[in-house]
């Protein structure tokens, strides 16, 4: 299982990595809405993580990470995805402001 | 040492305080009212004056009257003030001498001249100099340091539209700014060593403070505060262009006030750390030099302030060579020379701004024979001038005798021993040169050559100060020991540290060796001066002294150039380059350490087994990733699969045993492809194919790069096991501390709840930032487009639109309701409910909706925050901490008992901002075309 997030997180690192080097700003927000997603497994996984140990309390289970995932990173994440949402919409206003502006959407603001 | 009596603490305060108060005052006062303007500064400085002097009793006794209120005590800084005898005298000096500048400057500043602003400055210069001798305490002094660099900056470019004004402004300002920053450093160290700040305690450190390892850097700091202050060789460069100021600042600043600071600074911590071989080479070689080049340069300049600001130079030059002697009575005289200097050189600047002001030059090429024209001036100025030349019978003459008697007396030290008393006596004697000249140049040598006016004698009061001052010269100068004696032993005594001992303040101590070099000085001088007047023409000589101000300049200019080649270097405007930079620093961040400890990058946890279906998942997710990137041109279909990675990533955290990720990744991930999709309507459909293939590669290995150390440190961690302590308790927590069973949902709205709250406003203010930016007007764009989702409307979602909402607000409530112990709360209702509100603008568009409701989502944001912050101040009123949670059980009718946190409500905050935010950025977005300007579109047709 380590490996295979280890992977799926690299590859969305890596792919959302390119994208913002791009120099297209629609290119750049695709990018960067990868790299949020790696960002937020990783922040996720960080808690370590468990298959069927939902973190709601239940009575007669002993309230451990035995019996239960880490809820910590859990409500880290939740709050910075909807932030990502945000930081996207203002990164597409300011993109579509700038091309309205420059004619181009160039990330350097109408250069070749 | 003894303690002020309660209003004994007051006095000292109000010491300092008097002045501060008097500039705000000032300030408030229109610049019309001259005489009013003059009167407060004088008073104020007056009854500060009679404060200190309320003092002078418990000093001549030997005390040392001190207050202390604390300021900062854990960093051992207080608002002490202490008089001991040294801070008496310069206090003395600081307002004595004031009082008559504010007297003089009453006359000499013009009617159009802002003159309220002028005492404002003054006065906040006066405080902080009264601060700086009066301070208690080492980190208060430094303060007050500071202030004085502000104060005598404000001064100096009074005249703020004349460019030299400023520029000798901006050069003081920097140079004594730098000292300033010098001395910060050495106090710290200082008080380090010493263990206090508290001066008393440093005072009485020196052993301590001289056979620290420390001691080395500390003086070197501390000196470098002081000669920067006191035009120090080779700082001194910054003082002849301060003569740019006012005469009044430049009489004041000059003679007993700023430039003293440094010397003061000296003589203040002598007791401290002098008496090492450092302090002796390095004060009195850079003293002596000082003196040397001072009076040398003051013969050849041309300008009447500028002579006096190199004497100036050279005065403090002795006194800083006097200090570095390091003996009691050489002590003695540096202390007695700092009043003397002051005396002579206040009233000879006063004199040249009367010459300057009654002639209209201070050029003393045209000044000449203005005897006849302003004989009182010239009498009072001639006295000046004689005790600045060392002439018997004046004050000077007596420090300059202790001051050549000290340099005979360094036996011990080889070649300084010659040295320092033959440079002693030639800088004697171009200083009698220069007071000659002061004399003869402007007084006789014949009439006066093209001046402005005819010059003549000023009104009366503003010969009083120079009067003054000129008759104290006499006084002193004919019978030192009544007039300044004891004051004088006080003030040495406070420098030295313990009893002085006996010396003779007397006018003839014989035929003896100082005598004979003071004589020789005046001859030597003298016949220096008139043989450059007739063998050479003195007038014609160019000399500009070179070094200091180049060095400056040029200082300056690398300073700047270096900064804007950084600038270009650094940032070239190209976001890419910045993204490359960025992104390659990260993989080495995080790359770097895995890599060095690369052996061990498996944990000891077991592999766990994986399920068929994260296969799946992680199969689909990277497929999609991959799909983004290789169709990342044709923008829409690169859309899809981002919208397929997000679905891949929520069935993730759905597998993984979080559900509300799973929920809140579901809903984000459809109204940020709607989002795009709206905001794509104005971009270009494709992205051109530009990079090179080079650029292309070196792109694939850094972000290459950074997935391998991602994915290093995400196996690196997950097989190794956790702390779980944090989540332990958490855990255990939730259902006894917040009446919740979801965690996740009690850290959100009650454990963390001050951290949501400020992730809520971050999503409010993007909100508006989203409406804010497309709200403004813009440049009428060439072939707008029609609004997105124009006239081909999704007739599928027209129908089933109206029952999409009902049912969405439904089930946004019961997520809402049961997300404090179950999948759900404010941030997952809050998005649903926005999904289900844009149903009916992707159906019929936006006119359609708002045509039938005016929707604005802007208060929605409001009310939220207000509701969630409105929460935690409840907490506040009943007595708890900012965001305390609590919760009730009222019996409801029908539904029965319904427990209910007041977290609840905070919740509701947090579903109202993310409803309000999605749809105010949605719709907005959404809208661009219509009602709020026409932004550059691509065309109708990707509606």
């Amino acid at each position: 299982m380590a490996a295979l997030l280890a992977i799926g997180i690299g590859l969305l690192t890596a792919t959302g990595a390119y994208l913002v080097l791009r120099a297209r700003a629609f290119a750049v927000i695709l990018g960067l809405t990868l790299l949020s997603y790696a960002v937020n497994l990783f922040i996720f996984v960080m808690g370590r993580v468990a298959i069927d140990r939902v973190p709601i309390v239940r009575p007669g289970l002993e309230t451990t990470v035995q019996s239960y995932s880490d809820p910590l990173p859990q409500a880290l994440v939740l709050t910075a995805i909807v932030i990502s949402f945000a930081l996207t919409a203002v990164l597409l206003v300011i993109a579509v402001r700038a091309h309205a502006q420059s004619r181009s959407d160039h990330v350097d603001g109408g250069a070749p | 040492m003894s303690v002020a009596g309660p209003l004994g603490q007051l006095t000292l305060h109000a010491i300092v305080a008097l002045p501060l108060l008097a500039a705000a005052l000032l300030l408030s006062l229109g610049n019309s009212r001259r005489d009013t303007a003059a009167v407060i500064a004088g008073v104020t400085t007056a009854a500060a004056l009679a404060l200190l002097l309320t003092q002078g009793g418990a000093v001549f006794a030997g005390g040392v009257p001190q207050t202390d209120i604390p300021w900062l005590p854990w960093n051992d800084a207080a608002l002490g003030f202490r008089v001991d005898g040294l801070a008496l005298l310069f206090a003395g000096l600081v307002l004595g001498i004031g009082l008559l500048v504010v007297l003089y400057a009453r006359y000499y500043l013009g009617a159009e001249e802002p003159i309220a602003r002028f005492y404002a400055l003054f006065m906040l210069f006066m405080g902080a100099m009264l601060g700086v001798v009066l301070a208690g305490n080492l980190l208060l002094l430094v303060v007050f340091w500071e202030l004085t660099s502000l104060a005598s900056f404000l001064l100096i470019g009074f005249w703020q539209d004349r460019a030299d004004a400023r520029q000798g402004a901006r050069m003081a300002l920097t140079v004594t700014g730098l000292g300033g920053l010098a001395l910060l450093a050495g106090v710290l160290l200082l008080g380090r060593i010493a263990g206090s700040f508290d001066l008393d305690v440093v005072l009485a450190s020196g052993d301590l403070i001289r056979a620290h390892p420390l001691y080395t850097p500390m003086l070197l700091l501390v000196l470098l505060g002081a000669f920067t202050k006191s035009a120090q060789f080779p700082f001194h460069f910054w003082l002849p262009h301060a003569m740019a100021a006012p005469t009044p600042v430049s009489a004041y600043l000059h003679s007993a006030t700023l430039v003293k600071a440094g010397v003061f600074l000296l003589a203040r911590l002598h007791p401290a750390i002098a008496g090492s071989e450092l302090w002796f080479h390095v004060v009195t070689i850079v003293g002596l030099l000082t003196l040397l080049v001072g009076a040398y340069v003051a013969v050849f300049q041309h300008d009447l302030k500028g002579l006096l600001a190199y004497s100036t130079i050279s005065h403090l030059g002795l006194i800083t060579l006097l200090f570095g002697l390091d003996t009691p009575l050489a002590s003695v005289a540096g202390v007695f020379h700092i009043v003397n200097h002051a005396t002579f050189k206040a009233s000879l600047f006063m004199a040249a701004g009367i010459i300057d002001h009654e002639s209209g030059s201070r050029d003393m090429r045209q000044l000449n024979g203005l005897w006849r024209y302003m004989p009182v001036t010239a009498g009072l100025a001639i006295v000046a001038a004689s005790a600045m030349a060392g002439v018997p019978l004046l004050n000077g003459f007596l420090s300059k005798e202790m001051f050549f008697a000290e340099t005979l007396k360094l036996d011990s030290h080889a070649w300084l021993m010659l040295v320092v008393p033959i440079g002693a006596t030639l800088a004697a004697a171009f200083s009698v040169a220069y007071s000659t000249r002061f004399i003869h140049d402007v007084f006789w040598n014949g009439e006066p050559r093209g001046l402005p006016r005819k010059p003549h004698d000023p009104p009366a009061w503003m010969l009083v100060p120079v009067g003054v001052l000129a008759l104290l010269c006499l006084l002193v100068g004919m019978l030192p020991g009544p007039t300044i004696g004891t004051l004088l032993d006080v003030g040495a005594r406070a420098v030295v540290g313990a009893a002085l001992p006996y010396y003779s303040l007397s006018t003839w101590h014989g035929l003896n060796l100082p005598l004979a070099m003071s004589v020789l000085a005046l001859a030597v001088g003298a016949a220096f001066y008139f043989s450059l007047q007739k063998l050479f023409n003195l007038h014609d000589s160019v000399h500009l002294e070179r070094g200091g101000k180049e060095i400056y300049d040029a200082a300056l200019d690398s300073l700047r150039a270096a900064a804007r080649g950084a600038s270009a270097a650094l940032m070239n405007g190209s976001l890419q380059r910045y993204a490359a930079v960025t992104l390659v620093f990260a993989a080495a961040a995080l790359g770097l350490p895995l890599w060095s400890d690369g052996a061990q990058l498996a944990g000891p946890l077991p592999v766990a087994p994986v399920p068929a279906l994260a296969w799946l998942v992680a199969l689909l997710g990277c497929g999609a990733a991959c799909g983004v990137v290789l169709m990342h041109r044709q923008r829409f279909v690169a859309l899809v699969w981002l919208g397929l990675t997000g679905l891949c990533v929520s069935l993730t955290f759905a597998l993984l045993s979080a559900p509300d990720l799973a929920l809140t990744q579901l809903l984000v991930e459809v109204a940020s492809v709607l989002l795009m999709m709206l905001a794509l309507h104005w971009l270009p459909a494709t992205s051109p194919a530009e990079s090179s293939a080079g650029r292309r590669l070196r792109d694939a290995l850094i972000a290459g790069a950074l997935g391998l150390a991602v994915a290093a440190a995400v196996f690196a961690v997950l097989t190794r096991p956790a702390d779980a302590g944090l989540a332990n308790w958490l855990l255990a927590n939730s259902v006894p501390g917040a009446a919740g069973n979801n965690a996740v949902n009690v850290i959100i709205v009650d454990f963390r709840g001050f951290d949501t709250l400020g992730e809520i406003t971050v999503l409010g203010i993007a909100a508006l930032i989203v409406a804010a930016l497309l709200a403004g007007p813009r440049d009428p764009a060439p072939g707008s487009a029609a609004p997105p989702a124009g006239d081909g409307r999704a007739p599928l979602l027209a129908i089933v639109g109206p029952l999409i909402l009902p049912l969405a607000a439904v089930v946004a409530i019961w997520f809402f309701l049961r997300g404090h112990n179950l999948p759900g709360g404010g941030f997952i209702a809050g998005l649903t409910l926005a999904l289900g509100l844009l149903v009916p603008y992707l159906g019929r568009g936006a006119d359609w909706v708002e045509a039938r409701h005016a929707g604005r989502y802007e208060p929605w944001v409001g009310w939220g925050l207000l509701c969630a912050a409105a929460t935690g101040i409840g907490s506040f009123m009943l007595g708890y901490p900012f965001l305390t949670s609590t919760y009730l059980s009222p019996a409801l009718p029908w539904i029965g008992k319904l427990p209910i946190a007041t977290a609840m409500f905070f919740d509701l905050g947090v579903f109202l901002v993310v409803t309000g935010a999605t749809m105010l950025m949605l719709t907005t977005i959404g809208h661009l075309g219509r009602s709020r300007g026409v932004p550059t579109a691509r065309g109708a047709e990707s509606g």
